[in-house]
């Protein structure tokens, strides 16, 4: 089944454009950051493939000088029982990545999410708002650089 | 009662504080403050396994205007602080509160950005209680502790509001209403 879906998106997208890495039966594409919605479409309305379900989305922070900020997207296919994990890339200046809940709309609170914890903005989302974290946090604690204990002042207490 | 069966015709003397702290220690309506997984087991406390109503104390209300001891039973948040704060400032006084939990007491296990590491940051906690969760048993040896210091007349967050009660010198809340 990961061959046939690595052959069909070879096949839509030309050659060279994913990078694919297989683990222990894993299959893991890293799409360019401009087609990530093209290719989420394709993988769910494709009648062959059918990626219904997007079972996770979540950011990741690589801390390096280049690419630093990814999204991760877990998707899961109820009729063939197989799962794909694409992953896309942004930089640390100005991280934006486009929005997928026009395709899943679930992936409207993970994106969400996302942005709470890392910062990515996702454009075009409907109601980007933060989803822990208070409205008016000026940090993003999931972020390498965010210290465990927090910054001290950034989150008031009520008075004693 | 019974009282009369064992004083008779004959009759007792005590102070007016006494008997009014007396009754407010066998008295205590809590408020649940129950965040998280500690919450389960104050709902054990309360129920008929462990019946703390044997304490006077069975009754939960979950209005803070008819209650005067808030068990605060959870990991609270920076968040979750405030709306704690707003809850105790509306019950009226004298009021208690017990820290229930590692997490309540001290930030326990999430030693994190998002956990404030003791409620006694901002609210005054009367007695601690430990364990991840405690036992209901440890809770109700909780009530006990308190029952003391209620007939004391004593309290960390409303000193002056209490009949006979030790005038402490640390500064005391004002109660605000509603925020
Ligand atoms: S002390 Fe343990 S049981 Fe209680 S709220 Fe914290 S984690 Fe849960």
């Amino acid at each position: 089944m990961n061959d046939h879906v690595v052959q069909k998106l070879k096949s839509r997208f030309g050659e060279g454009t994913f990078e694919f890495h297989e683990f222990r039966g894993e299959l893991t594409a890293v799409v360019p950051l401009d087609q990530i919605v093209e290719v989420c479409r394709f993988l769910k309305e494709d009648p062959d493939l059918h990626f219904d379900l997007l079972a996770d989305l979540c950011g990741i922070d690589m801390y390096t000088p280049v690419k630093r900020f990814g999204v991760i997207y877990n998707l899961y296919s109820l009729k063939s029982k197989h799962r794909i994990r694409l992953k896309t890339f942004t930089e640390e200046e100005d991280p934006k990545v486009p929005t997928v809940s026009t395709v899943w709309s679930t992936a409207n609170w993970h994106e969400r999410e996302t942005f709470d914890m890392f910062g990515i903005v996702f454009v075009g989302h409907p109601d980007l708002r933060r989803m822990y974290m208070p409205e008016d946090f000026e940090h993003y604690p999931l972020r390498k650089d965010f210290p465990l204990m927090g910054i001290p002042g950034s989150l008031p207490l009520p008075k004693k | 009662m019974g009282l009369e069966s064992a004083l008779g015709d004959s009759f007792l003397t005590t102070k007016l504080e006494d008997a009014i702290n007396w009754c407010r220690k066998n008295s205590l309506f809590p408020m649940p403050m129950g965040i998280s997984c500690c919450a389960i087991e104050m709902m054990a406390f309360a129920g008929p396994k462990f019946d703390v109503s044997r304490f006077g104390s069975e009754v939960f209300r979950f209005s803070p205007r008819q209650s005067d001891v808030m068990i605060v039973a959870g990991t609270t948040t920076y968040k979750m602080a405030h709306v704690v704060r707003k809850i105790y400032d509306q019950m009226p006084d004298p009021k208690w509160v017990i820290a229930m939990g590692a997490c309540t007491s001290s930030g326990g296990m999430y030693r994190t950005y998002s956990v404030v590491q003791g409620i006694d940051q901002f609210i005054p906690v009367d007695v601690y209680v430990a364990g991840c969760p405690p036992r209901p048993d440890n809770l109700i040896n909780a009530l006990m502790t308190l029952q003391q210091k209620v007939q004391r007349g004593e309290s960390r967050g409303s000193s002056t509001a209490i009949i006979g009660g030790h005038q402490s010198n640390e500064p005391h809340p004002l109660p605000v209403i509603a925020g």
